[in-house]
């Protein structure tokens, strides 16, 4: 057995008496693609905040490849290769999609070598071929702000790609996409998958069952189950989580 | 018509430069000479403000300490009776019964030192200040009140130590001499209204290239969602202390240029009031643009002193009325409003043009696009 | 000693005038994310309030003079909270969201309130009310077609500044009236006389006198900030406030009126304001100028105390005035004269008002390098989106 990438051990957190956190341990092998459901308020979200470094446990660790990064800044653990997708598609509105593609995509990071050095043509090619795959280069010139919510949605997960991280965080990757929409991101993620490892948390059932990856669900921060959708979806546990006590 | 557009600014400065010394008289070129080089740290501050998002309330700072420099090392080489007094040192000192000249105002001999503490000490200032600010994530109204107390810090500091720098007074630099010239004569101000109209169009360029490149869109970025920046692995840190000390560079050329324009550096320069001006200064030609702050910078002042000159009272009512204004009705500032096409809806709303689409005009920038 | 315990009443009281600001500011803040940099000029009213309610008094004979500062309180308070509420109504309001803006939005009010009270007088209220009922009842009697017409936002600012330049040459007219010109303040600063009972001592501890002015504020801002603290956390609309506050778009759509909530939370904010310019009266002579030099204490506190914390505000407030009277005025070094030399040329060195704002700007900086978010940071999931 391989150390796996990401490994988190009795994490806790704890907002002033309030448990976002319970002793969640899960782990994450190289390669792999994991769905994370869990109704709302079960700490998902905070799930995220804690690998990518925006909140600090307050007890447990959390190792990337067996090194802990707990207490590192945002920046540095996105350099580590944990790269996020956020809830909302947060892109930067007043910038093209293709600079902000190639904000992402960049690989150096530094102010002087952004400003005497260009973006070299590995990197320029990336940034066309993922606007050519998710069909943004008709807009390649236009303002991220005046896109709609699904292509920006797509230009915020194509930005995560373009970062090329080792393990992908995607925080509802199809809230307000069209079904057809939906359906092409799923098979992005599939293929992202195996090169990177991905983490999808998600409402969309359907969405989750198109990945066909194994599932966690997650409850009052708790990890509550862990199996294939299907088995999942029959636990009573499960089933109480989300439709309350049956009696 | 591009060409026209882009050389526009250019002919400007070449009129300002031939022609206005030819036909204004000494006294309005001199004010516009000030106008200008208040341009520059307009421009400093589009740059931290505009791009970044950072609205700094202390750049007086920065710019008094560049106009103390530049003071001091004039007091220091002048030797005639209106500036020197018994002991060799500037007369200032007499009062106070300082022998000794201080410590800090020894390099100040040196002309060339001069000419590089002018921006390098308070850049430096900049930088440490922001350091200290930045690094722990101080960010929005925060760092303004920050700065702002910081900028009290100095005033207070200035203000009080007679014996370093004539305290209150300051100090007079318009009867002190450089090259053989009195600093006030009409033949060193033209000299210095050309200084200045050369080091704009450098400061401009400057401003140019750190916010047109990659480097301008992670500042952009910062601006727009500075979280989403940090989480694509950018440590925004470093970017927003380097532009915090260009910006603080260029204020201290800009308040060199100014003091010997005007003939004084004193603590007024850091008092509250003037740096919140050169905010609006920026906020009336147009953030986000480095052509605003120019225009808004010399307009904003020029009106001053047309209001000042005709009713000295009602200046402050006017000023008040065009933080309101700009900030409620015109947040674009005046350049913003023209290339942002509220001048065109305002001629389309009295059916004198076209309706233009709603649609937000796509505006790139062609050297950029023909690279791609 | 005793100057020691002196100088700390002193601190207390300096420290308690802060709190009424501070607390006034906090809690705009911790609202709306709105710093209002009219705070100041908004105790300037307070403060001019006072000298009116006492000049109203003085003609009423001696016994009710002596009351006078009472009601000047409760004037202050109200008539503050109004201006605020107008403030809000008018312009805040506008700028929701975007607190850089309003920032420079409110010092542009500040600079007219100011001038305002430089160079008011009777001829000119006449201006200014002729000029606001004139825009009004333009605006009012414009004839409906002309109001959908696409031009119309141009022209009703046309029809405003119309009306402010006629506003303007009434004024002109007026100003040959010597008696409707004379400025009622004018720029220099004013005087309030401390009533009998404040003046003086309230008796002595431990052979320390009790200066009553200096006790009474301090009574003062204890007993405002209980009941500010009363309101926020057992009152309705305090509950509504706190809910505002923590989710402005959850009490929205729970019927919460939010935009009553603001304008109460600014009117009550900058009553408090009113409060403390009013308790300057009796500390020195208060001029047009007074809010620049509390405005920026009053930022320290926020910073240092924290937003949303009435107890970090009493503590920096507190700590903020007494750094200030006991270095500021170089009471260390005549109590203790014997202190060795290094330590007392630093002590010298920040024995000036000036330089003790040095000090405490040093002392914050090096605070947030540690507690970047202040004394008693806010913690959750919202805090930083």
């Amino acid at each position: 057995m391989t150390t796996p990438i990401l490994e988190l051990n009795d994490v806790s957190v704890d907002f002033d008496g309030f448990f976002a956190l319970t002793d969640l341990s899960l782990s994450l092998s190289h390669g792999e693609l994991r769905s994370i459901i869990g109704p709302n308020g079960a700490g998902k979200t905070t799930f995220l905040d804690v690998i990518t470094g925006k909140v600090r446990p307050t007890k447990g660790s959390v190792s990337l490849r067996g090194a802990s990064i707990v207490g590192l800044s945002e920046q540095k653990i996105s350099l580590l290769g944990v790269g996020r997708k956020f809830q909302t598609p947060r892109v930067f509105e007043n910038l093209t999609v293709t600079r902000n593609l190639e904000l992402a995509a960049s690989p150096t990071k530094e102010p002087f070598s952004l400003m005497f050095k260009k973006l070299g043509p590995t990197a320029k090619d990336e940034v066309h071929r993922l606007m050519d795959y998710v069909g943004l280069a008709p807009f390649a010139k236009v303002l991220a702000g005046s896109l709609s919510h699904g292509q920006k949605q797509w230009l915020a997960i194509s930005m995560l790609v373009a970062q090329s991280p080792d393990i992908i965080l995607l925080d509802e990757p199809v809230a307000g996409l069209t079904d057809e929409e939906t359906n092409r991101t799923a098979e992005l993620i599939k293929s992202l998958a195996g090169e990177h490892t991905v983490v999808v948390i998600e409402h969309d059932m359907e969405f989750i069952r198109d990945l066909g990856a194994p599932v966690t669900v997650l409850h009052q921060g708790k990890l509550l189950t862990e199996g294939t959708l299907d088995e999942v979806k029959s636990d009573p546990k499960v089933i109480e989580v989300y439709l309350g006590q049956a009696d | 018509m591009k060409l026209f557009k882009k050389l526009i600014p250019w002919l400007l400065l070449a009129f300002a430069f031939f022609v206005l010394p030819a036909i204004l008289s000494q006294f309005r070129l001199n004010l516009f000479g000030r106008y200008f080089s208040l341009a520059i740290v307009a421009l400093g501050i589009d740059l931290i403000w505009g791009y970044t998002g950072l609205l700094s309330l202390g750049q007086g700072i920065f710019f008094a300490l560049g106009g103390y420099a530049i003071g001091m090392h004039l007091l220091l080489v002048t030797q005639n009776d209106f500036t020197t007094g018994a002991n060799g040192l500037p007369k200032f000192f007499e009062n106070y019964g300082v022998d000794n000249l201080p410590f800090f105002w020894q390099p100040f001999w040196s002309f060339p030192w001069t000419l590089i503490a002018i921006w390098l000490i308070p850049a430096i200032v900049a930088g440490l200040v922001g350091y200290l600010i930045f690094r722990n994530r101080i960010k929005g109204v925060y760092f303004s009140i920050i700065t702002q107390a910081s900028l009290m810090v100095f005033y207070h500091f200035f203000n009080g130590q007679q014996k370093l720098v004539n305290g209150t007074n300051g100090l007079k630099t318009s009867t002190t001499e450089i090259f053989g010239m009195v600093v006030g004569s009409d033949d060193a101000q033209i000299v210095f209204y050309r200084i200045t109209l050369i080091l704009l169009p450098f400061a401009y360029l400057l401003c140019k290239f750190l916010t047109s490149g990659r480097f301008g869109d992670a500042l952009i970025g910062i601006r727009d969602d500075e979280a989403r920046l940090r989480f694509t692995g950018f440590n925004p840190v470093p970017f927003k202390v380097i532009v915090y000390l260009v910006a603080g560079g260029l204020a201290g050329i800009s308040g060199a240029l100014y003091t010997i324009q005007s003939g004084i550096v004193s603590p007024q320069y850091m008092a509250i009031p003037m740096s919140i001006e050169m905010v609006i200064w920026v906020a009336v030609g147009g953030r986000g643009t480095l052509i605003g702050p120019i225009i808004g910078a010399v307009l904003v002042n020029y009106l001053r002193s047309l209001v000042s000159e005709a009713l000295p009272e009602a200046w402050l009512f006017v000023q008040g009325g065009l933080f309101i204004f700009v900030v409620v009705l015109m947040p674009d500032g005046i350049y913003g409003w023209f290339k942002n096409g509220g001048f065109m809806s305002m001629l389309a709303a009295f059916g004198l043009a076209k309706k233009s689409a709603t649609y937000p005009k796509v505006d790139m920038d062609e050297g950029y696009a023909a690279e791609s | 000693m005793e100057l020691i315990f002196s100088q700390l009443l002193d601190g207390l009281s300096i420290g308690s005038v802060l709190l009424l600001a501070a607390t006034g500011l906090a809690i705009v803040f911790g609202l709306m994310g709105v710093i209002n940099l009219a705070h100041g000029e908004l105790m300037m009213i307070g403060a001019y309030v006072t000298y009116v309610t006492q000049n109203l008094f003085r003609p009423m004979g001696e016994g009710i003079f002596e009351l006078y500062f009472l009601f000047a309180l409760v004037f202050a308070f109200f008539i503050t909270g109004i201006v605020g509420v107008i403030l809000e109504r008018t312009l805040i309001r506008q700028l929701y969201g975007r607190p850089l803006e309003t920032l420079l939005a409110t010092w542009g009010v500040s600079l007219v309130l100011i001038q305002f009270i430089r160079s008011v007088s009777t001829s000119m209220t006449i201006g200014i009310v002729v000029a606001v009922v004139l825009g009004f009842l333009a605006q009012r009697f414009a004839p409906k077609k002309l109001k959908q017409a696409s031009f119309y936002p141009y022209l009703s600012g046309l029809a405003w500044l119309v009306s402010a330049v006629i506003g303007f040459l009434a004024i002109t007219a007026l100003s040959g009236s010597k008696f409707l010109s004379k400025p009622w303040f004018g720029p220099r600063n004013i005087d309030v006389t401390a009533p009998k009972w404040l003046q003086g001592s309230w008796g002595s501890i431990a052979g320390i006198e009790l200066p009553g002015i200096r006790i009474f504020i301090i009574l003062l801002s204890a007993l405002l900030l209980a009941f500010v603290a009363w309101f926020l956390t057992k009152s309705v609309w305090g509950l509504r406030i706190r809910s505002v506050t923590q989710n402005r778009q959850m009490s929205n759509c729970l019927g919460i009126p939010t935009d009553n909530v603001d304008s109460i939370t600014f009117g009550i904010g900058s009553g408090l304001a009113g409060v403390a310019g009013a308790a300057i009266t009796l500390l020195g002579s208060v001029g047009p100028n007074l809010g620049a030099a509390y405005i920026v204490s009053c930022f320290m506190v926020i910073v240092l105390g924290g937003v949303g914390n009435l107890v970090g505000t009493v503590i920096a407030s507190m700590m903020l005035g007494i750094i200030q009277s006991i270095i500021g005025s170089g009471a260390i070094l005549i109590a203790f004269p014997e202190i060795p030399n290094p330590s007392r040329a630093v002590i010298e060195f920040f024995a000036t008002t000036s330089m003790s704002y040095v000090l405490i700007f040093i002392f914050i900086i090096g605070f947030l390098q540690f507690k970047p978010t202040g004394m008693f940071p806010q913690k959750g999931r919202s805090v930083e989106s």
